[in-house]
């Protein structure tokens, strides 16, 4: 058994969970009938009324939220308190169309705090901890959760930011950080930076929660071995509050879903059916304790599997697991579907850094996938033979996975841009 | 003789060997040999510098990816029939030559050439045992 934030609710036993959640949904459905017009004339057009929710077992029910319900009703249409209750917003980065922007009360800001301190105590975190979050600060929920996480745990908190990565390689040896937050592209990339430094033997890092995009096992792996730490996954929107609406203990196998403040759901996203757990589908969230700005049933586009099994760490929450791409994600190329994750997962296998970028075009109507592939200190030899050999090894491995053959391009080191934020992977021509 | 060489990958686009020449020559280290070798989208340049390990920590910190590997040096006289003599020598002891190339610097009234081999130490033996050095 490890250690806990708050035992007591992440150990509960699971009748209790539901009654809770069942409990709580009543009242959350009741706070958006009220207050949100929006809410009440989608509710009203499904003939659904709050009356006819008494428990979990009439969610399904409730009409769903999307994305588009969000940019829709941009920027207040959906607050659920008067204007001067929230005392704070954040607000997603899309560049393309309407953001979306979260409200928050002074104790939704907690309750979100709470759960990322859920996370970070489940990391091997406590007030003897030292905890580097590079996530961005600002209108990005990373950097603000997991701040207000450390704090709420009582750990030391260096608010870095993101970028900079001589100062954030400067602080984490000076101040001796312990747990370090950031994107996980970006721990890939420093951690690089650490051990091309010969910086690995004076750092004090244990541990590192890394989100906000989706990375691989293998990426988990590399980054593990390189710097020496153990990386758990945590899971968040800027819909649903950021980061913290699920993480990873111990086992490292699954999130723990924090079931008291978020219900999770799994549905056929053509048929809009709810699945039982164990069955692949995509990712739906409901809000169950957010005052300002709560999202009725927000479906995520990720695609994924819900786990209520005991989990060896003594939490009752469900798990649920790593996201297997997103919808959005999900590009067809040739009639075939191919995510990302998929051809990083081949890269990482072949020995190739996890820095690359896909790029789909269309030539004479026909569709083609080029990867640019960062060579790495692995794959190089003096023999050119040698590294022709290793790349079509790959393109073979990619055409296993995916079905389809993807041109190589084996480029120097560093020469793909990093964003030190969230990476571009994907570059569609076809929709330029 | 047992040399150290650098292999610099390379993306084929111009200025590249420029930018290295640059690097190695701002830090003096000087270029006893120098090969490129090419597919069509990269490609490899094998160097021999009187510092190995100078020219790999300026390479590196330039963002080069470089590897070292061990390589046997000749010497073979300057005259028709040279290159023959050690080609057999090799040849005879069953030794599988990767690669070579020659050397910038003749010394002596002998061209020095490069073999890239499995065994840079039975190269060495075999050579040694016809009095080639
Ligand atoms: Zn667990």
């Amino acid at each position: 058994m490890g250690k806990f934030y708050q035992q007591e609710t992440e150990c509960m036993p699971r009748e209790e969970i539901r009654k809770l959640q069942g409990e709580r949904l009543v009242r959350i459905v009741k706070h958006v009938w009220d207050n949100v017009p929006y809410y009440k004339a989608k509710m009203e057009a499904a003939g659904v009324t709050p009356d006819d929710i008494k428990g979990l077992d009439d969610l399904h029910k409730l009409p769903f939220t999307s994305k588009e319900d969000l940019r829709e009703t941009y920027p207040d249409g959906m607050l659920a308190v008067p204007k001067n209750q929230a005392v704070r917003i954040h607000s997603t980065s899309g560049t393309t169309g309407k953001r979306v922007v979260k409200y928050y009360t002074q104790e939704d800001i907690d309750c979100w705090s709470e759960c990322c301190a859920r996370a970070i105590v489940a990391a091997g975190g406590d007030e003897n901890d030292i905890v580097q979050v590079c996530y961005g600060y600002g209108l990005f929920t990373g950097g603000a959760g997991l701040d207000g996480g450390s704090h709420k745990v009582g750990a030391l908190t260096l608010p870095m930011s993101s970028g900079n990565t001589d100062r954030q390689i400067q602080f984490m040896t000076d101040l001796g950080a312990t747990i370090l937050c950031c994107t996980p592209s970006y721990a890939a990339y420093l951690s690089e930076c650490i051990v091309e430094r010969g910086y690995r033997d004076k750092i004090r890092l244990k541990a590192g929660i890394f989100g906000a995009e989706a990375w691989s096992e293998e990426m988990r792996h590399d980054i593990e071995s390189k710097i020496g730490i153990k990386a758990y996954d945590i899971y968040g929107l800027t819909e649903l509050g950021g980061p913290g609406v699920s993480f990873e203990c111990e086992e490292q196998k699954g999130m723990h879903v924090n079931e008291d403040h978020y219900i999770a759901e799994i549905i056929n996203p053509k048929t809009l059916e709810q699945l039982p757990n164990g069955t692949q589908g995509e990712l739906v969230f409901t809000n169950l304790t957010h005052q300002a700005f709560p999202v009725i049933r927000y479906r995520t586009r990720d695609i994924c599997v819900l786990n209520d099994a005991p989990c060896s760490c003594g939490r009752t929450h469900i798990r649920m697991a790593k996201p297997m791409g997103r919808s959005d994600d999900m590009m067809i190329v040739k009639g075939v579907n191919v995510f990302p994750s998929q051809i990083e997962t081949v890269l990482i296998d072949q020995g190739y850094s996890p820095n690359y970028q896909i790029i789909v075009d269309r030539v004479n109507n026909s569709d083609t996938i080029d990867v640019n592939v960062e060579m790495s200190p692995e794959r190089i030899s003096d023999n050119l033979g040698r590294i022709a050999e290793m790349e079509k090894s790959l393109v073979a491995a990619l055409k296993a996975m995916l079905g389809i053959y993807v041109k190589v391009h084996l480029v120097a080191p560093k020469s793909i841009t990093r964003s030190e934020g969230k990476a571009v992977r994907v570059i569609d021509k076809r929709k330029i | 003789m047992t040399l150290n060489q650098i292999s610099i990958f390379l993306e084929n686009r111009p200025g590249q060997l420029a930018e290295i020449t640059e690097e190695l020559t701002e830090a003096e280290i000087n270029i006893f040999a120098l090969n490129i070798a090419e597919a069509s989208e990269y490609g490899l340049i094998r160097i021999i510098v009187d510092d190995t390990d100078k020219a790999m920590s300026v390479l590196q910190e330039n963002g080069f990816l470089a590897t070292v590997s061990k390589v046997t040096s000749v010497g073979v006289s300057d005259k028709p029939g040279g290159l023959d003599a050690v080609a057999k020598i090799i040849s005879a002891a069953d030794i599988n030559i990767e690669y070579m190339y020659s050397m910038i610097r003749q010394k002596d009234g002998l061209a020095y050439m490069i073999f890239k081999t499995a065994d840079p130490e039975a190269l060495e033996k075999a050579l040694a045992a016809k009095g080639v050095f």
